[in-house]
């Protein structure tokens, strides 16, 4: 019965290896270069191949170049929010605090994507379905995830306490976490106007591969982008608490009151 | 092109927002590391008082006249 509380301490200690700031930054700034330039260029590969190259669907026309932002948009608001539940865990189980300072960063990006989701799916939707707008089962679930965003983002920075209010925002993110398989799964689920999924880790996808890596590169792109984007901030948050533990330290309150 | 001003608006939508994230981030990056900076090379100098007392007798003063 000793062999669970010992992978819960030895998993605790593997990740608190990096809860040193000093070592974080060295291997954040290692890290960044091979996360930024990649993105940049994958990015534009595989947004330039589908808005120029990639042919036009045979039904929606050239509006389905709408894809090769809406679709990994939609998939990085999924895995951003369960990076934020991922934080959680290790905020609660082993009070990990970069988890909580990285949960702090990912909220907005996650939210700024999310609403690139929404926002994309509205301009495809248009065109498509004649309405901006339907309150479908998969629209309604990520409409409900960017406002769970939108919560954390408020509840993490509510209380003078910043320790209440990342407890706090880390209950709301695994409570949350519940919106991510019904996003998944809603249009398995339900009747919906949104289409099912084209590409499943089972079977083969239903696209034709003209298009499929055009998709494939701009996926993988925005979410090395995605990526970046957290780990810069999260960098920025370390050095922020740094530059806020040096000014309030006794040592140096003691010189300038001297 | 059909559809060319929602293709446009998705486009330019993703290309404001990714430029606005990355241009915050790089700037927060920078702006934290020059303050860092300053303020290690500041706390790595021995504690000083700040301003010494005018009125004070400088003990290490030497009078040639």
């Amino acid at each position: 019965m000793s062999a669970s509380p010992t992978l819960v301490a030895r998993t605790g200690s593997f990740f608190h290896r990096y809860a040193n700031p000093g070592r974080f930054l060295k291997l954040g700034a290692r890290l960044q270069p091979w996360l930024t330039w990649p993105a940049i260029t994958l990015t534009l590969l595989g947004l330039g191949w589908g808005l120029f190259f990639s042919p036009a669907d045979w039904q929606q026309g050239d509006s389905v170049r709408i894809m090769y932002v809406h679709v990994p948009a939609a998939i990085l608001a999924s895995v951003g929010y369960a990076g934020l539940a991922v934080c959680a865990v290790l905020s609660l189980v082993w009070r990990h605090p970069l988890a909580d300072l990285a949960a702090v960063e990912i909220g907005p990006v996650g939210a700024c994507i999310t609403a690139l989701c929404l926002a994309t799916g509205s301009l495809w939707g248009k065109p498509m379905w004649g309405t901006w707008w339907v309150w479908d089962a998969r629209l309604t679930s990520v409409l409900v995830l960017f406002f769970l965003y939108l919560g954390h983002i408020t509840l993490i920075r509510a209380f003078d306490d910043p320790q209440r209010g990342y407890r706090a925002a880390a209950i709301l993110a695994l409570a949350g976490a519940v919106d991510l398989p019904i996003i998944k799964f809603s249009v398995q689920w339900w009747n919906t106007l949104h289409q099912p999924d084209s590409i499943t880790l089972t079977g083969a996808p239903t696209m034709s591969s003209s298009m499929l890596w055009p998709l494939g590169l701009s996926t993988l792109g925005i979410s090395l982008g995605f990526a970046a984007l957290v780990l810069a901030r999260t960098r920025a948050a370390v050095m922020e608490s740094r530059i806020q533990a040096l000014l309030s330290s006794p040592r140096r309150n003691q010189g300038n009151a001297a | 092109m059909t559809h060319l001003p929602y293709i446009a608006a998705s486009y330019g939508l993703a290309l404001v927002l990714s430029l606005t994230l990355a241009f915050n981030a790089a700037w927060r990056l920078k702006t934290a590391r020059t303050r860092l900076a300053t303020l290690e090379r500041g706390s790595l100098r021995p504690v000083q008082p700040a301003t010494r007392p005018e009125t004070a007798p400088h003990s290490t003063d030497t009078h040639t006249s």
